[in-house]
């Protein structure tokens, strides 16, 4: 009996994460990466300065609306502060679950002609977002050390140790959109129904986490709903290690962490099943 | 004995026909109640028709692959042909892993690299250099490979001055230039190669064709190629396939094959008894070939049609070609304005009679074409393939050699004269 290096089958396994040829297509996932990072701005004149000036507006529209108009409490910091840092969290989960959530559909054209591991894409999706992301918190750092600096605010803004959280928060907002959006993005394949219940759900889901508002704002029964939301623990985090001010707690991080593992799991099992047939129904 | 390479064992892939919607719910829960709890065989899979794109079936599931079993050995350059709808593109999707069979496997010894279209995954604003290491990545090559070939894919494209401009600015030949590039120098064990060489200008097809015989010959990997070009699968695939409706009709010599590939599509279309003018005023009654007799290379030959008028045709022109079984002109002759023969008006029963007095055509068959044009350029008949005509060997040159037409298309009169000068 010869030994043969690949075997096509009608069906894989449950799990089949295939890690080993994932790795050897490195070298794609970093030029996906870079593609969709200069693509964006290729022929602008700012070109990544444009990744400010997004969080900045939304921001300073938030702060006159809900902080001005609507006096929302912001937990004592200056109001920049506390929406800035809602914005850039919360900007890089859902551009993770939008962008990964229409991996199939979005990618169509190049999966239907060649074959590589497919997660590499929603993986360069979450990376690119990272890059993204990063712009974006130099710019928080930004605005937050120049109001550390001139002082003269409710809460001093001296960091917490919990700042080292930081990596661990950032890898449960990809964990979390990238499970999510691989879910998702199976299931689209076939049933296009969930693309327009994704649109609403994220709209939704950002009222439920604490972005325009502190959690320490909210109570009884509603403050319950809003801590079933993954996302709070990690807007909260991050708040309460830049600034002290804002809630923390183990169990409310661990909840997120859990959440993250199990989307994870869900979302590769679907993703692993799908992937193999998706072009004939897509 | 050379080692086979890939292996495919009872390969089929059903397809669902008609859109999918709240009726494809119920298929899917039915399946998944069948299989997942029941433990049954899928029931969807009992019921798929032969695919064939032209006739309405009852079945909304159909078979594009049907328990396809072959063997690849190592070094072999095959060609896939069969007509559209056959599987060829179904199978080649199913060994790139672009999707699975539905039943059946394929086993694969070595690295695989499927070229179904050219420039996958070019981004528009990407630079073409860029757009090189993107694309030979997606095809599975490293960063490294890729920078040590840059300077020979660029050279190969011949894009050279553009290679720094974004490729939305390429025309579209310069896309498919790069794309082909990097393909190029791809290094698999196994290619697989779908009908990608029918764009590109001549020139470019012709060096396309020379780095696929190249790599094939000089390198001895393993070629899959599909076309529905005979000429070129003739040139590169020593062996052929021939799918029909999902099976494999017949495999052997690339000769025998393609001649059998022919003979079918022929014998399916029967163009004997159907060739007239749109109008149908005008048809074609009755051919004759060489009065019955069997052609002969370098011989007499004699082809006689019976055309019918029913209304008064003033100056057509009768057209009679030759062509070969890939498609290639080898015989163009007409009365007006090639042969300068004035045929006047036409009216009834007319019979055309086009004498050669020597058939110089190397033994073998060949395709017969019968047109008729009227004067300002106009067909009233398109030159349609008629039939297939059948040319037996003769010793033309006396030698007792025949010339067959896998050798030589053509037989000529000759003679060599060999001296020692000083």
């Amino acid at each position: 009996m010869e030994n043969y290096t690949l075997e096509i089958k009608p069906k894989s396994k449950l799990l089949d994460l295939n890690l080993k040829e994932t790795w050897k297509y490195r070298d794609l996932l970093f030029l996906f990466v870079r593609r969709d990072f200069v693509a964006i701005y290729k022929q602008t004149v700012l070109g990544p300065l444009w990744f400010f000036i997004q969080p900045i507006l939304t921001s300073l529209m938030q702060l006159v609306i809900f902080n001005n108009i609507a006096k929302i409490p912001v937990d004592g910091m200056p109001p920049l502060v506390f929406y800035l840092s809602g914005n850039v969290m919360w900007q890089y989960f859902s551009s993770c679950l939008t962008l990964t959530s229409n991996t199939f559909r979005g990618n169509a054209g190049i999966f239907g002609k060649v074959y590589f591991p497919r997660v590499i894409t929603p993986l360069s999706m979450v990376i690119s977002q990272l890059l993204k992301f990063g712009v974006q918190l130099s710019l928080f750092l930004a605005v937050w050390g120049y109001f550390m600096i001139i002082g003269g605010t409710e809460v001093n803004l001296i960091p917490s140790w919990h700042i080292v959280l930081l990596p661990v928060l950032i890898i449960i907002m990809a964990g979390l959109g990238l499970g999510a959006g691989m879910l998702i993005s199976a299931l689209t394949t076939k049933y296009r129904d969930f693309t327009f219940l994704l649109t609403f759900a994220v709209q939704l889901m950002m009222y439920a986490t604490p972005v325009i508002y502190p959690l320490s704002f909210v109570e009884g029964k509603m403050k319950q709903i809003i801590m079933l939301n993954p996302m709070t623990g990690i807007v909260e985090t991050f708040r309460y290690g830049f600034t002290g001010a804002g809630t923390f707690s183990w169990e409310l991080l661990g909840y997120s962490i859990v959440f993250m593992a199990v989307l994870m799991f869900l979302g590769t099992v679907v993703f692993n099943k799908v992937e193999k047939t998706f072009m004939d129904t897509v | 004995m050379t080692k086979t390479i890939i292996k495919i064992e009872n390969l089929s892939k059903q397809y669902r026909l008609g859109t999918i919607g709240t009726g494809t719910i119920a298929h899917d829960l039915n399946r998944w109640w069948q299989t997942n709890i029941l433990k049954n065989p899928d029931p969807y899979l009992k019921i798929g028709e032969a695919n064939d794109r032209a006739h309405k079936g009852m079945s909304e599931y159909v078979w594009a692959l049907r328990d396809i079993n072959l063997d690849i050995k190592e070094g072999d350059v095959v060609g896939i042909i069969g007509k559209n709808g056959a599987g060829k593109s179904t199978l080649l999707k199913i060994l790139s892993r672009v999707t699975a069979p539905t039943t059946g496997s394929i086993k694969v010894n070595g690295r695989l690299g499927s070229l179904l279209e050219v420039g996958t995954g070019f981004h528009p604003e990407l630079t073409g250099r860029e757009n090189i290491f993107l694309n030979g990545a997606i095809l599975g090559m490293t960063k490294a490979e890729i920078r040590s070939k840059l300077d020979e894919i660029i050279d190969f494209s011949g894009c050279e001055r553009y290679i720094d401009t974004p490729v939305k600015r390429y025309s579209s030949g310069m896309n498919v230039r790069l794309g082909f590039a990097v393909a190029a120098f791809l290094e698999p064990e196994i290619l697989v190669v779908d009908e990608v060489l029918a764009v590109g200008d001549a020139e470019f097809q012709k060096k396309a064709i020379g780095k696929m015989q190249d790599v094939s010959q000089n390198h001895g990997r393993t070629v899959l190629f599909v076309s529905h070009n005979m000429a070129s699968i003739n040139k590169l695939c020593p062996k052929s396939i021939i799918l029909k409706n999902g099976s494999i009709l017949s495999e052997g010599k690339s000769n025998n094959i393609i001649e059998e590939y022919i003979y079918d599509n022929l014998s399916e279309n029967t163009l004997n008894d159907n060739i007239q003018s749109k109008d149908g005023t005008v048809k074609l009654v009755k051919i004759t070939i060489n009065n019955g007799k069997k052609l002969l290379t370098g011989k007499k030959a004699n082809f006689e049609f019976d055309i019918y008028f029913a209304n008064l045709v003033k100056n057509p022109a009768f057209i009679i070609a030759v062509k070969s079984l890939s498609d290639e002109n080898i015989i163009f002759l007409s009365t007006e304005p090639i042969s300068g023969h004035y045929v006047g008006d036409c009216k009834g029963k007319t019979r055309v009679s086009l004498s050669i007095e020597s058939l110089n055509l190397g033994a073998g068959n060949y395709l017969l074409y019968f047109g008729i044009a009227l004067p300002k350029i106009q067909f009233l008949i398109e030159p349609t393939k008629v039939c297939s005509i059948d040319v037996q060997p003769f010793d033309v040159y006396k030698s007792g050699y025949h010339i067959h037409n896998n050798k030589s298309l053509l037989t000529i009169d000759h003679s060599w004269q060999v001296k020692s000068i000083k």
